[in-house]
């Protein structure tokens, strides 16, 4: 990597791009250039910010100066005043409070968000995903020469089972334990594959590392296939990351070419070779067994378990399956140790987690914050609280399939432990916020919708349950609902979670229950007083059926 | 279909083969591929894949039905023929509750098409999506592979007259 004095970072989402970011790029180049500064300045490019209302934005290393809205006519100007003169120009600095994302974390080290720790998006948005340089100069692909050289396989699991590390693709399953139960699968042939469909809806923590960070996952995945025993892996990503699928396109060939992948990585005998395969929109396919019939070349219809994917997964060999941001905890554990892992979060649930705050906040975008903080901790500090005139009503945790939490209960820590106490999941890490605007009864039906479009269709429980329990939800919002019916509804609930096949049925009717839970009240205003408390439902049968509407088969 | 986009199925398929391979793995990413250049899948490739995935003699044997068991299965494939240009409006909870519901009403309306439906002039078609991750800027809608972010009612027009 050639020295240069500093680095001009410009935002270039699609949202940017829109707002002229590819015509500010070549102002900065240009102006750069009449200046003589070309060698002494890089411009290079940012692909999520992770927030939305100042783009395009422009960030000057080292000193972390953050510009934005900036347009292109206004690149001579801070070319000359910063780069040249070195003055900060004030009238085009972002707002100081409108930063959430990996800038606001920089910021953050100058006193910003405090409580604030990047382990798994510790270089997304710094560093230039498309170069494996920038990579290995932070520490990149570290860990992988020392598990190669330093470490037994047993000895890599050694860590990750003492680390404490649980799968953060919802579950919460201890990480080191599944890879010791796949290491001691028979067979000589076995697989890692990363699960990197990320469809569950509010989430896109994985999108981040993949889009910011590919060669992390790659590393993981070498790493993970040293440990189990496997020579080859799969990374499956959801087809509308686009983005995603090149840079990591781009990271494996580079990775091959420094010989971090392929044969005897590292100049030792350990083989190892990654394919991308692009999944086709289904989300029942973050499933780990529909996962596996999907890269199988089959409709992704979920497995019976057992057997589980340790024993037989993909083409019926062991296969560790391991979601994108718990692959990208492995990296940083191996350099610093499980102490040091363990030091982060709660003691039963260690480590960092990575949220989307979404909603009705001031600040919607991605953290990434030790395990344990409480959701009054993340609305005020870091989504900046609710937006003006909106009251908290509730908070909906781990995308469609997640819980309801209304007001009362947002003191909770939410860590696996502490959650499952109180009867709610974390799951993915999505926390969409709701203010006192938002139907609970109209909420529960949108992710209903949800469900009835994307259940695979394979057991009748989930197929014809989630579609019952939406014509019940729709017809409350119609003011056609009757009392006797939300005993169907919960009674249909506990038999698809009792006979569903997989999780998306077993989890389909989470938010109904929750609503049930927390909010009957409201629910039956819509029933016995065919009134809507917030004036969102219709309450009119005719007017209701320009609802979405599902196209059984629109194909 | 006429002889000439015939010819391209063929080489289209071909193609597709050639860097996915022939194995299970590679059906999906085939199919894909015939749909990002068609916008659907054809009948006729149907069979050109499975008639090409079994000529050469390999392991594989799959079926036409097969086939479009998986094109009907995945929801960025389609079996039929859509717009020149394809509007997916993510319908998820996060964009719901920031206004989503608002702009898919002005959607439809100023389209005059519901869900899952074309223009006559082949223009437009409408499709409602699965949360797209762009959750951070909704509510969201794709026009082709363009996103747009914080969408308003007001902006649709604005979006819609950028397309030929």
């Amino acid at each position: 990597m050639k020295t240069k004095r500093a680095m001009i970072l410009v935002s270039n989402d699609p949202e940017s791009i829109r707002l002229g970011a590819n015509e500010v790029v070549q102002h900065l180049n240009e102006a750069l250039a009449s200046y003589d500064l070309q060698d002494e300045v890089d411009v290079s490019t940012i692909s999520d910010v992770g927030y939305s209302n100042i783009l395009p934005l422009v960030i000057v290393y080292p000193d972390t100066v953050v510009y934005g809205p900036v347009k292109a006519s206004d690149a001579r100007y801070l070319v000359e005043e910063h780069l040249y003169k070195g003055r900060v120009v004030n009238d085009l600095l972002a707002p100081p409070k409108a930063l959430t994302g990996p800038i606001g974390f920089l910021r953050g080290h100058k006193g910003y968000n405090p409580a604030e720790q990047r382990v798994v998006l510790e270089r997304a948005g710094r560093i230039d995903p498309e170069s494996i340089e920038e990579f290995i100069s932070a520490n990149g692909y570290e860990a992988l020469g020392k598990a190669l050289s330093e470490l037994t396989p047993e000895g890599v699991i050694e860590i990750i089972e003492k680390s404490g590390l649980q799968g953060r693709g919802g579950a919460g399953f201890p990480t080191g334990r599944k890879w010791r139960f796949v290491r001691g699968a028979k067979g000589e042939k076995k697989y890692v594959v990363c699960n990197a469909d990320e469809s569950e809806p509010g989430t896109f923590k994985d999108r981040l590392v993949l889009e910011g960070d590919p060669h992390l996952i790659i590393e993981a995945m070498v790493i993970a296939g040293y440990a189990i025993g496997a020579d080859e892996g799969y990374i499956y990503i959801r087809g509308e990351y686009g983005l995603a699928y090149q840079h990591l396109e781009t990271a494996i060939a580079q990775a091959k070419e420094y010989g971090f992948l392929g044969d005897n990585i590292f100049g030792t005998d350990f083989c190892f070779n990654i394919h991308v395969h692009a999944g086709a929109g289904a989300y029942v396919c973050g499933e780990e067994t529909a996962l596996i019939e999907s890269i199988e070349g089959k409709r992704g219809e979920p497995r019976s378990r057992p057997p589980y994917p340790t024993t037989n997964g993909l083409w019926d060999k062991p296969t560790l399956v391991n979601n994108v941001e718990t692959l990208a905890n492995i990296p940083p554990i191996l350099r610093n140790g499980a102490d040091w892992y363990k030091s982060l979060g709660t003691p039963s649930s260690p480590g960092t987690k990575v949220y989307t705050i979404m909603g009705n906040v001031n600040f919607r975008g991605v953290i990434e914050v030790p395990m344990g903080i409480t959701l009054r901790e993340v609305i005020n500090i870091y989504a900046k609280g609710m937006k003006p005139g909106s009251i908290l009503k509730l908070a909906q945790t781990g995308g469609s399939s997640g819980s309801i939490i209304p007001a009362d209960l947002q003191d909770t820590p939410m860590d696996f432990e502490s959650f499952r106490k109180a009867g709610v999941s974390l799951g993915s890490g999505a926390l969409l916020i709701c203010d006192q605007h938002t139907c609970i009864v109209d909420l529960v039906k949108v992710l209903l919708q949800f469900f009835r479009f994307e259940s695979c269709g394979k057991c009748t429980p989930c197929r014809v349950g989630a579609q019952r329990i939406y014509e019940i939800t729709k017809r409350l919002t119609q003011g056609q609902g009757e009392i006797a019916d939300l005993d169907i509804a919960l009674d249909l609930i506990s038999e698809m979670e009792r006979t569903s096949n997989c999780g998306l049925g077993q989890t389909a009717g989470t938010a109904f229950r929750g609503m049930m839970t927390h909010f009957r009240e409201e629910v039956e205003a819509h029933i016995l007083n065919r009134v809507c408390p917030t004036g969102v439902c219709s309450m009119d049968p005719e007017t209701a059926q320009s609802d979405y509407i599902f196209i059984t088969q629109e194909k | 279909m006429s002889a000439l986009i015939e010819s391209d199925v063929a080489a289209l398929v071909q193609a597709a083969i050639e860097k996915h391979g022939r194995n299970p793995d590679a059906f999906i990413p085939i199919l894909s591929e015939v749909n990002h250049v068609f916008g659907h899948v054809p009948g006729d490739a149907f069979r050109e894949i499975s008639r090409q995935l079994n000529i050469e003699g390999g392991r594989v044997n799959v079926v036409e039905s097969q086939l479009y068991g998986l094109a009907s299965f995945y929801d960025m494939i389609s079996t039929k023929p859509r717009g020149r240009h394809v509007i997916k409006f993510c319908e998820n909870a996060p964009c719901h509750v920031v206004g989503g519901k608002a702009v898919w009403d002005t959607l439809q309306e100023t389209l005059n098409l519901k869900n899952g439906e074309t223009t006559p002039d082949s223009k437009w078609t409408l499709v409602t999506t699965s949360c797209l991750g762009l959750c951070s800027v909704g509510p969201v809608l794709l026009v082709d592979d363009d996103m747009y972010g914080n969408v308003t009612p007001e902006q649709v027009t604005d979006i819609l007259e950028r397309y030929e």
